[in-house]
């Protein structure tokens, strides 16, 4: 057997995704190892989202192969297909947590359909998995819109991570959050990595999440995967595009406060 | 699932198993049991095996929980994960679980041959601390009566609430007459044609049936006593005294009334009416103001044009069933109904408006962030509303009695 990080989690080949005359993604291919986080940047409107949800499934391509946890989706039947979502976890950008429901019955909605566990057990495991992400018990029967931002992309993890996947999508998990608690939760998803053994496709704008998280990042434009590789190869890049990201004057801030705190 | 618990009497040594049963085909369950117990002298040896994992938790529960009196007779129990191939929250929470009721007790429980890469895992859901489930039920009695204070509170919130919309309506009113430039125009009138204009031809439909049915009703128990000539009577005081504006008013609160609970309450989820406040505009003046406006306008004319269909239906079926002729409906008609019935359903039609548009209002923004909360207002709108129209139509049947018209 080949050790579990030859295999690609994610495998994208060749992938052309487009609406109408408008191609979005071009013949991009890209391979997230397992047990890595990969960062996934790119300008707004570059496609970034739109590869994720094609990977998901939310959105159809016109060519192309994607493989995730080594199965092809394409060529499967619906259990199958089945069998491998209920190996993955996704976080979407808003929560997208079901406004009828509390909290806690948020969690425990896929573990409800997919598992038969005592009230018991599915209410024990739920309040951990809360915890796990830094909830307390008081926060369970909240409604979602009464949770805060960072409250709801908690939640959105914890639901994210309900049935203990092996890959994790992420979209933009720390947007809209202050740095304090997109900290905290750069913080939260590293440890959830390293504890359940996850591998993490991130969707990210955030320079500092992409510093202090992410094992390797791959930036997008025109349609391509341009540049893929660690921090440092990021910066080194001589991209314009690239340039201009990693080295814009939002990344300079960084880049000073990092010199002068010695880091 | 079936359970097999069988007992070797020379070792004293216990299998637990549990049939495949899980969602996962064959091949992927654990060939040896999730836990096997072996005991000796007072020591409990449990050896776990196979995957400790979310598809194998229910039955990984029927097997800790099982142990229970076992653990209880027990003096030392020592617990090897080697045989644990997988391994995830799942069967943590369960490993804890087992572990838990045994230290509880004041005695160590030695686990041993877990991989080191789980050990995170274990101290993750260690940290969590989960109360067991309050179940306080309090008494029916109690219940009851918190449950009608609640309500009666709530329905003394509502009438505040109610006429603290009409008084801004009344101050956005005096401040659009103060500055005319101010009122918006443009938004009226585009209200007007959404609930006015765009809702005639269903109420013709419906007033045209209902004055046709009423007729017919008429006629078909009136002839026993010779007094078919009293159905046009009948007709035209009951059109224009009170079907004719209860229908539109009905009608109006369902499908306008709704609208506006939906359109405020969505802009008040996506912080649209947070947003005018914080730009110096009063949400009632720019909102809800031509909405009311438009609704009062438009409710008196499409209560005449009902009661105009509602007339003519009745006297179509008077001709086709009743066999009057259209000139004696007519002659008969002018004798039975002065202007006064005529006014006293018109008078009622812009106080209805008015209910409508403020509970419609009222009910908009009171909905919450979620999805369920703007349904819920919006059925509370509808059904306040047409309550409120009857009660209206009751109080001023009584005002008109008493004033003789």
């Amino acid at each position: 057997m080949r050790p579990l990080k030859d295999i690609a989690a994610v495998r994208v080949r060749d992938l052309v995704v487009g609406f109408g005359n408008h191609v979005v993604l071009d013949h991009l291919s890209l391979d997230v190892r397992r047990g890595e986080i990969l960062g996934f940047v790119g300008g707004s409107g570059s496609g970034k989202s739109v590869l994720l949800r094609t990977i998901i499934g939310l959105l159809p391509k016109q060519r192309g192969s994607i493989s995730v946890l080594g199965t092809d989706l394409e060529h499967v039947d619906d259990i199958q297909r089945r069998a491998v979502e209920r190996r993955w976890g996704v976080l979407f950008q808003q929560g997208a947590l079901f406004s009828s429901l509390t909290a806690l019955q948020n969690v425990q909605f896929p573990m409800r359909e997919n598992l038969s566990l005592s009230q018991r057990l599915l209410r024990e495991i739920g309040l951990a998995k809360l915890a796990m992400v830094g909830l307390s018990e008081r926060d369970a029967d909240k409604m979602p819109s009464e949770l805060s931002g960072g409250m709801t992309k908690r939640v959105a993890l914890a639901r994210a991570l309900a049935l203990d996947p092996e890959l994790v999508f992420l979209d933009e998990p720390t947007s809209g959050l202050d740095p304090i608690s997109a900290g905290e939760f750069d913080e939260l998803i590293r440890t959830l990595q390293r504890t359940l053994g996850l591998t993490v496709f991130m969707v990210t704008h955030d320079l500092e999440t992409l510093r202090t998280v992410c094992d390797r990042v791959a930036a997008l434009a025109d349609g391509k995967v341009i540049a893929i590789g660690d921090m440092s190869a990021m910066l080194s890049s001589q991209h314009p595009w690239m340039q201009a990201y990693f080295q814009g004057k939002r990344a300079h801030v960084l880049a000073r406060e990092r010199s002068t705190m010695g880091v | 699932m079936t359970e097999i618990k069988e007992t070797n009497s020379r070792t004293g040594k216990i299998a637990l198993a549990l049939s495949p049963g899980g969602f996962i085909g064959r091949d992927v369950l654990p060939a040896a049991p999730l836990l096997s117990v072996t005991q000796r002298d007072g020591q409990l040896h449990l050896a776990a095996a196979g995957a400790w994992t979310a598809p194998h938790a229910a039955e990984l529960e029927v097997l800790v929980d099982s142990l229970a009196t076992e653990l209880a007779a027990a003096h030392e129990v020592a617990i090897d994960m080697q045989g644990v191939r997988e391994f995830d929250t799942y069967g943590a929470w369960l490993l804890r679980r087992l572990t838990r009721a045994w230290q509880e007790r004041g005695q160590q429980m030695r686990i041993a041959g877990l991989a080191d890469r789980y050990q995170g895992l274990i101290q993750e859901v260690n940290q969590a601390t989960v109360a067991a489930a309050a179940d306080a039920r309090k008494s029916s009695v109690r219940d009851g009566f918190e449950a009608l204070g609640r309500s009666l509170s709530v329905m003394g919130r509502d009438f505040v609430t109610f006429v603290a919309m009409v008084g801004a309506l009344c101050l956005a009113l005096l401040a659009a007459t103060k500055r005319p430039r101010t009122f918006r125009a443009t938004s009226t009138v585009h209200h007007l044609d959404r609930v006015g204009w765009q809702a005639v031809p269903i109420i013709l439909l419906i007033t045209f049936l209902i004055g046709g049915i009423i007729a017919q009703q008429g006629f078909f128990h009136f002839r026993k006593f010779g007094a078919d000539e009293y159905v046009v009577d009948m007709v035209g005081i009951l059109v224009l005294r009170e079907i004719g504006v209860l229908i539109v008013a009905v009608m109006v609160a369902g499908r306008s009334g709704s609208s506006y609970t939906a359109e405020l309450g969505s802009m008040k989820m996506r912080e649209e009416i947070d947003a005018l406040r914080t730009m110096g505009f009063d949400p009632v003046e720019i909102l809800i103001l031509p909405r009311i406006v438009a609704l009062i306008i438009a409710l008196p004319l499409l209560t005449f044009v009902g009661s105009m269909a509602a007339l003519y239906g009745g006297g179509l079926v008077a001709w086709l069933y009743g066999g009057m002729s259209p000139e004696i409906f007519v002659a008969r008609l002018k004798e039975a109904i002065s202007l006064t019935h005529f006014k006293v359903g018109l008078i009622k039609a812009p106080f209805m408006a008015l209910a409508i548009g403020v509970v419609a209002a009222v009910e908009g923004l009171k909905v919450k962030g979620s999805a369920a909360s703007l349904g819920l207002q919006t059925t509370t709108s509808v059904v306040k509303s047409i309550f409120l129209v009857i009660v209206l139509d009751g109080l001023f049947a009584i005002f008109f009695a008493s004033i003789g018209m």
